[in-house]
């Protein structure tokens, strides 16, 4: 009986040991989830899926078990990511948030411009350089394409140009569903559609 | 002859397509006729486009560089003949995308008048680096359909020494016959270009392989390369896609290339026949690429030949002079029947890679096959040549999982098109796989901007905050004005506690979002209907600018991040008039 | 002069699926023409009911989940596992039987999970093995081959007795039926005979039940016929393989295992254990082998994981015709190997060129 209670007693004592150990040497600096989500998302800070900015959304997917399909600017990439991460089913895009619209960059029409400097505060990635009363420009490699300049512009001289595609930068799309391919399981957003 | 027989490896799987080589090797190569006009794309190989450097209405003679290297994997262009520059601007080329890319419209003024040029026999005595430079200039690309700028792969580097170089006259593909005919009639250019690799590569042996069903251009390269030591021609029996570099090197050394790395790292070099050709010219002649030997053939081609073509001439024309009946035409493809690409127009220009034309009928290809649903019978594993898993690729690519696409590999895959070929369901699996490495090179490329874009946006965020700040301690300081004190100065700021707090108040601002952006959609009406009443921007700025409402409130609904306190907002948009 | 523009390769294999399976159903033939040599016309009457039945099953259901019909029925896959299950089935199956068997096949073995190419267990394999269990008395009513049999039918008194149940005058089904050579020598195994006493009862003389042991290919207690009909599948099999159709992997490493297996309990014990030869030629072991196991949708993919997938196949067969409670075993083996394939393909993957070995 003693034997029996010591004997246990020294082996829970080694394996709690032998645990406390292996957390503190193996400790895994994980990212948090928040970071791991904000990481997926495209970074426009256009507001479209309702919440004021990326990392915004990232905390009430996080937290507040936001839906992971309300970003049109990231689309079917980001949402499959998101899914994978988070080991939520793939949704199709909440047509509510917005359509997936091909990337576009701002570009002011400087004619146009009477440098009111409104643009510039609204821009979320300072992508906007100017100064009062001189016309504005676009730094087209920081442009997001988030629209949000648009709208507090006073002479509607911004517009958002369709970035072109070229010989560098175009990739082979998708193959065509063909006649005898089964139609569903293609896409796994339209398959839970 | 003395040539001992080379000793041949295997590579795993591989198919033996029907070959359709000897339509277009009946009669011997021929000059195409010099075309109406020629287009040259600057974009003809891997790396940046050349950048023009003649102006419209210029005169150019034969030989005459027209567009410079820009950067170090670039190639220069040159004229193929004399004539009058009359267009610099967008033309289709050929690609498959069928997009269009800027190019140089030459008008030839058919004197052909070469441009000044110094022929330089003696090599042997020159720096390899000096001998590259010539090759550089001369706008010489891998010939075999890559196009990859030649001097860089003529340059070892400093500590590798090249054991190998390996002369692809393989041809594996169907239909393609311009090496045969180049091996056949111009063996002697193909030598002495051999010499100049070697001499630029200080390579110790050279073995130039062609596969066993072009007898004739092995008889003729042997004849050629008698007696010279280091140098065996190695009869390869026929199998595709033996002239893929990593599958011919393991044939011919035993050797893998390893997987994202380069043959050069294994002490191999490879270059296609034509390639050793074009430096031949341009070392010892001193002429630039202007031409190569184009295969035009497929059912829909009377004469199916093989033509020495400018570069730029339109390919209708060639077709043209071949007897094609244009409307059998079903689908053209440029380069082989297994990874060539379909054009999509029939008048683009023949450009440096352009190795072979076809010009197929609808019976030819046996198109209307439906793709059927995988069996997962496993022949596309069995003729992988790479031993990838064609099927699990498959799947993984149709499902866009873009990351276990990865883990099976993708990206050592050649998209030689063997898997596709043998599939009994018909599905365009290379196509599937060129959607995925596409697929995951955009999203590598969006990473890289939403990363930048993150850090723009947080150091915004805290820019404004700092901002803030002073300005507080200055309005602070105003209304209490006390002598020296330390509080005014901002504590150390960290940027991401300051973009959390934006946030948080930026969160806490997100329902008044909702009744702003009506007011928005409100003053976005007005501001047209003013539009509307005053086309004359100047007279309406000052107001939109001037008057707090409109501006002010579209501000704050779009920009989420901006401040719920209105006052400060416009002493923000002040503030900012008065930094900036 | 615009062209519609394809990926490459532009040139293919002039193969299909249906081609595919045209073969494996022509491959069929002399095993089919020594079934019906020795047992009759059953087999064809049960072939055509199973292929009709098959086909409007097979069209119903893609007509309900919106598939394209024609190119799926014209595909040949759901004719070969209509004519699997007739052939494992006993030539004087009431017609219900096969109709039974091929719907369930074809409806939930194969459509349910997703048709052609997604169902994860081999269709006729779940076909013979639902009759087996649910009918057991019909699926056991064997008939002896022609020459031991004390009458025989003619074609149409086969169809009549299948669809109809009606026999001619003088004739009962009890005298037409026999149990199977491998079902007898179970039966007689279990009661405590040894093997060659099971052969004197099957009427052969001491003699040459001696003589036969020998050579026992050619063997009464291989079945009578049994052993042509395993003949004819394995030249059908053959076939399949010079022509690449299948690979060897799969037959071999299922033949090879059962081979050596029975080989080692024979020799251990040959009064209780059958011959090795005895093994191969009997029931559904060559039919199995080259046309059942090898069908790639259920099998494991990868040439090493058809070998592990084949040894199973024969490891399994022995195991429960010899232990198990049923005298032959090679669909509940098909069925046991097919649930593991996936796991065989995720562990024996080939290395990837230029990859460090």
């Amino acid at each position: 009986m003693l034997t029996a209670i010591l004997v246990l007693s020294a082996l829970s004592l080694v394996f709690g040991l032998i645990l406390g150990f292996a957390a503190v040497r193996f400790k895994v600096e994980g990212d948090p989830l928040v970071e791991q989500i904000d990481a997926q998302l495209p970074q426009t800070q256009c507001g479209q899926c309702g919440y004021p900015g990326c990392r915004p959304y990232a905390e009430a997917i996080a937290n507040e078990g936001a839906e992971i399909n309300q970003c049109p600017p990231g689309g079917e990439v980001t949402i499959i990511a998101l899914a994978d991460l988070l080991d939520r089913e793939p949704l199709p895009l909440n047509p509510e948030n917005g359509a997936i619209k091909p990337k576009t960059v701002a570009f002011i029409d400087e004619q146009t411009c009477i440098g009111c400097t409104l643009c510039i505060q609204a821009c979320p990635v300072d992508a906007i350089l100017g100064a009062a009363k001189q016309m504005h420009t676009i730094i087209e490699s920081e442009c997001t394409g988030c629209d949000l300049c648009l709208p507090p512009c006073p002479v509607d001289c911004i517009e958002m140009v369709e970035i072109k595609q070229d010989m560098l930068t175009w990739k082979w799309p998708y193959p065509e569903k063909p006649i005898a391919q089964k139609s569903t399981p293609d896409n796994p957003l339209e398959a839970s559609a | 002859m003395s040539m001992a027989p080379v000793k041949l490896w295997d590579f795993h799987g591989g198919i033996h397509p029907e070959q359709n080589k000897l339509q277009s090797t009946t009669e011997p190569s021929a000059l195409a006729q010099l075309p109406k006009k020629l287009v040259l794309p600057l974009h003809q190989h891997i790396g940046e486009a050349a950048e023009p450097i003649v102006e419209i209405g210029d005169t150019v003679l034969k030989g005459q560089k027209i567009a410079n290297a820009n950067g170090y994997v670039s190639a220069p262009v040159h004229a193929p003949t004399s004539g009058k520059i009359i267009d610099i601007s967008e033309h289709p080329i050929p690609h498959p995308s069928g997009l269009s890319a800027l190019a140089i419209v030459i008008e030839p003024d058919g004197r052909d008048a070469w441009v000044e040029y110094t022929p330089d026999q003696d090599y042997s005595e020159k720096n390899p680096s000096h001998l590259r430079n010539i090759i550089r200039e001369a706008g010489i690309v891998g010939l075999g359909g890559a196009g990859f700028p030649s001097f860089i792969k003529l340059n070892p580097g400093s500590q590798k020494k090249i054991k190998t170089l390996i002369l692809n006259g393989v041809e594996c593909e169907p239909y393609i016959t311009c090496d045969d005919m180049l091996m056949r009639e111009d063996a002697h250019s193909i030598i002495e270009g051999v010499h100049i690799m070697r001499h630029a590569l200080q390579a110790e042996e050279c073995v130039i392989a062609i596969e066993d069903n072009k007898p004739e251009a092995y008889e003729s390269i042997c004849k050629a390369a008698a007696g010279i030591a280091g140098l065996r021609v190695a009869l390869v029996p026929t199998r595709y896609p033996q002239g893929s570099e990593k599958q011919l090197v393991q044939v011919i050394t035993g050797k893998e290339v390893p997987s994202n790395g380069l043959a050069l790292h294994i002490g191999v070099v490879c270059h296609n026949v034509a390639t050793a050709a074009a430096i031949y010219r341009a070392i010892h002649l001193g002429q630039p690429l202007i031409s190569r030997m184009v295969t035009i053939t497929g059912q829909a081609v009377k004469q199916p030949r093989n033509l020495e073509v400018l570069i730029g001439t339109p390919m209708d024309e060639l077709l043209q002079q071949c007897g094609a009946e244009f409307d059998q035409i079903e689908r053209l493809v440029m380069g082989g029947p297994m990874m060539g690409f379909a054009l999509h127009e029939i008048n683009l220009p023949v450009i440096k890679t352009t190795n072979c034309i076809i010009a197929a009928t609808r019976e030819e290809l046996g198109l209307d096959r439906p793709a059927m649903p995988c069996i997962r019978c496993g022949a596309c594993a069995d003729v992988c040549p790479v031993k990838l898993l064609p099927q699990q690729l498959y799947w993984h690519a149709r499902a866009k999982e873009l990351d276990k696409v990865q883990e099976y590999d993708l990206f050592d895959c050649i998209e030689c098109g063997c898997c596709s070929y043998v599939c009994p369901s018909n599905i365009p699996l290379v196509q599937y796989y060129r959607f995925a490495k596409g697929a995951i090179w955009t999203q590598e490329q969006e990473h890289k901007k939403s990363d930048q874009a993150r850090e723009r946006h947080e150091f915004r965020l805290m820019r404004i905050e700092r901002e803030k700040r002073e300005r507080e301690a200055k309005r602070a300081k105003k209304k209490a004005p006390r002598p020296k004190t330390d509080t005014a100065k901002p504590p150390p700021v960290d940027g991401a506690q300051m973009a959390d707090k934006m946030r948080q108040e930026a969160m806490a601002q997100r329902d008044s979002a909702e009744a702003a952006r009506k007011t928005e959609i409100q003053a976005a009406l007005a501001r047209v209907q003013a539009k509307k009443k005053d086309a004359a921007p100047k007279t309406d700025a000052p107001v939109a600018a001037n008057s707090p409402t409109p501006a002010a409130a579209s501000t704050q609904a779009s920009t989420p991040t901006s401040d719920s306190d209105s006052s400060a907002d416009t002493a923000t948009h002040k503030d900012h008039e008065q930094s900036q | 002069m615009p062209f519609n523009a394809p990926t490459s390769p532009h040139q293919l294999a002039p193969t299909s699926i249906t081609r595919v399976m045209m073969l494996v159903i022509l491959a069929l033939i002399p095993g089919i023409a020594a079934y019906v040599w020795f047992f009759g016309w059953g087999v064809v009457v049960n072939i055509c009911i199973a292929v009709v039945t098959a086909l409007s099953c097979e069209a119903l259901i893609l007509k309900l989940r919106q598939r394209p019909v024609l190119p799926f029925l014209s595909d040949g896959s759901a004719v070969l596992t209509a004519v699997l299950i007739a052939l494992t089935l006993p030539p004087l199956s009431p017609w219900w039987i096969t109709v039974i068997g091929v719907a369930f096949a074809i409806i939930i073995a194969k459509q349910l999970y997703g048709g052609l190419g997604y169902n994860p267990f081999n269709p006729a394999m779940v076909g013979y093995v639902m009759l087996l269990i649910s009918f057991p008395r019909e699926m056991t009513s064997w008939i002896p081959p022609n020459e031991l049999a004390d009458s025989s039918l003619g074609f149409i008194d086969t169809a009549m007795f299948i669809l109809f149940s009606t026999l001619p005058d003088g004739i009962s089904f009890d005298a037409l039926t026999e149990a199977t050579p491998l079902d007898s020598l179970k039966t007689h195994l279990a009661l405590g005979n040894t093997v060659d006493e099971v052969r004197a009862q099957l009427g052969l003389d001491a003699e040459a039940s001696r003589v036969l042991s020998v050579i026992p290919i050619f063997g009464a207690i291989g079945g009578k016929g049994w052993e042509w009909i395993g003949g004819g599948f394995l030249l059908g099999g053959l076939w399949l393989i010079y022509t690449k159709v299948i690979s060897w992997h799969i037959p071999v490493a299922m033949l090879g295992s059962l081979l050596a297996i029975s080989a080692l309990f024979y020799l251990i014990d040959p009064a209780h254990f059958a011959t090795p030869m005895f093994h191969l030629f009997s029931g559904a072991a060559m039919l199995g082998a080259f046309f059942i196991a090898t069908d790639p949708v259920t099998a494991a993919s990868s040439n090493r994981g058809k070998i592990i997938y084949g040894c199973g196949i024969g490891l399994f067969t022995y195991i429960i015709r010899t232990w198990g409670g049923y005298p032959d075993a090679v669909a509940f083996a098909v069925l046991l190997m097919n649930m593991c394939a996936p796991l065989i393909d995720h562990y024996f993957k080939s290395s990837v060129f230029g990859h460090k070995k």
